[in-house]
């Protein structure tokens, strides 16, 4: 059995490249979606708070798979838009929806910050994107910190979802190895989830340290 | 005659239904060493945020060096000012808060040097250099490379008056720098701004419960109540002089 396991570890890192490869590629542009809504929300243009607000909502009101399915099937046909390969399908969709739920923590990071660091800020005659870079981004950016870990740890459990647009990743190995081994379905589907948490133990380290981080952060 | 640098006229404030500045007016030169007394919630730190372009005016008009601080001028309409007026005339005004403020993510030189890198588009080794003399002048040179969160209260604010000092307006506002001190440490903060006061040349602006020390800085101490300067003259004037029953019972507090 511990061969059989060690077996299946094996077959399994086929799929090892796609998942991280859509997992990093989709954290990135989280964070990036993350700071352009994050910040967008907070724009004194009642238009760009407006449409920002419509995306954070749509993409958190629903759920990750129907948007997946939409970019795959329903956009192409609706609107003849080609978004590339399957590999971009599922890290647009991805880093759409997660980019939504982490706006919100760069929006409440930044007004967390205390209002006596902009007034402090405004004194000095810094100019409004002065006092976001050099005062608040930074001290905001030591709070996001735990949370950008966290959600981390749901976009490489979120890549999982991409076997379903037919992505050949961790998940999809282990369903094809339980299909062609029947009897072995539970230790294939045991060694997949091994996998994923080992890939997401230094994403859990690094969560941690910044928890750390977060805490002796701020106040002067 | 001198023109003042700062003029205050009837302005007014209000935050939603309350009505705290009640048409103030007031001339500063120049130079002019002011202390702000009165009663808390009459209004002093409205005062003092209206001039740094924290809060805007309900009414009234504000000028500094000349220029309508909140007001400019469009194809002979008066418009509301953009962030770039503000700017120009905020060059000229420091501010140091009773909170301190200082920026926790920056050694204390740092705190200095940036804005001068930032705003003054300074030179960095120039920026440092400004920023080390002015931190020994407040007696920190033995902590360029401190972080806020390492220092006493009395340090950090002395840090926060170098880097607005450093930044060389011609009008400094000071909003109870004190109050959130323990006592032990009030002394040397207030042995900076003796300092300043003696030898600086700029205009200085002092919310202050330290009577006897803004008497003893002050050209002129404001009795502000209830949102009016209620009483304005040299301290002998105002301490000693005046029949202000409000102003006598305010003083009595002080006195025991
Ligand atoms: N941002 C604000 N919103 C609402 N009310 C305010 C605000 N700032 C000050 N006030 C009110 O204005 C009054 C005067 O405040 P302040 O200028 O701080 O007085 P002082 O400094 O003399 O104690 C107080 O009643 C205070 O509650
Ligand atoms: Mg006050």
């Amino acid at each position: 059995m511990f061969e059989t396991g060690w077996n299946i570890l094996n077959y399994l890192t086929q799929g090892l490249g796609t998942t991280l490869s859509i997992f990093l590629t989709a954290t990135a542009f989280s964070f990036l979606m993350a700071f352009i809504a994050g910040l967008s929300r907070l724009s004194g243009n009642i238009l760009i708070r407006g449409v920002t607000a419509v995306y954070v909502e749509v993409f958190r009101g629903t759920s990750l798979i129907v948007q997946l399915f939409w970019l795959y099937y329903a956009v192409p046909m609706l609107f003849n838009i080609n978004l590339g390969s399957n590999w971009w399908v599922g890290v647009i969709a991805i880093a759409l929806n997660y980019g939504a739920y982490m706006s919100e923590v760069v929006r409440t990071s930044v007004l967390s910050v205390d209002k006596g660091q902009t007034e402090a800020s405004i004194a000095l005659n810094l100019t409004r994107y002065q006092r976001m870079k050099e005062v608040i981004l930074p001290q905001a950016f030591r709070l996001m910190l735990p949370e950008f870990g966290n959600y981390s740890i749901q976009i490489l459990k979120g890549t999982a979802l991409v076997s379903l647009i037919g992505l050949t990743d961790i998940l999809y190995f282990g369903d094809i190895y339980r299909s062609t081994n029947l009897s072995e379905g539970p230790l294939a589907y045991l060694m997949v989830l091994i996998m994923y948490f080992i890939i997401a133990l230094p994403l859990i380290w690094l969560s941690k340290k910044g928890e750390k981080i977060a805490r002796r952060g701020v106040a002067s | 005659m001198m023109e003042p640098i700062v003029q205050y006229k009837n302005v007014h404030k209000s935050f939603g239904d309350t009505h705290v500045l009640k048409g103030i007016n007031l001339d500063i030169n120049p130079g002019e060493k002011i202390a702000i007394i009165g009663p808390s919630g009459s209004g002093k730190t409205t005062i003092i945020r209206l001039l740094m372009t924290l809060e805007e005016p309900t009414d009234g008009d504000i000028y500094v060096a000349g220029k309508n601080l909140w007001k400019i001028e469009k194809n002979g309409k008066k418009m509301p000012a953009n962030e770039r007026h503000l700017a120009s005339v905020r060059k000229d005004i420091g501010m140091v808060f009773q909170h301190f403020n200082l920026f926790p993510h920056k050694t204390i030189l740092d705190n200095c040097a940036m804005p001068l890198i930032k705003v003054k588009k300074m030179k960095k080794s120039e920026a440092r250099e400004m920023s080390k003399q002015m931190l020994d002048r407040v007696g920190l040179g033995d902590k360029y490379d401190a972080y806020p969160s390492n220092l006493s209260g009395g340090q950090k604010q002395r840090v926060a008056m170098a880097r607005a000092l450093v930044m060389r307006p011609k009008i400094m506002l000071f909003d109870e720098v004190t109050s959130a001190l323990d006592p032990e440490l009030v002394g040397e903060v207030l042995e900076v701004i003796r300092d300043l006061a003696e030898n600086a040349s700029m205009a200085m602006v002092l919310v202050t419960h330290e009577m006897d020390f803004a008497l003893e800085i002050a050209d002129r101490v404001l009795f502000l109540d209830e949102g009016i300067i209620a009483e304005s003259g040299t301290a002998d004037e105002v301490i000693n002089k005046s029949d202000n029953p409000r102003l006598q019972n305010f003083l009595k507090r002080f006195r025991a």
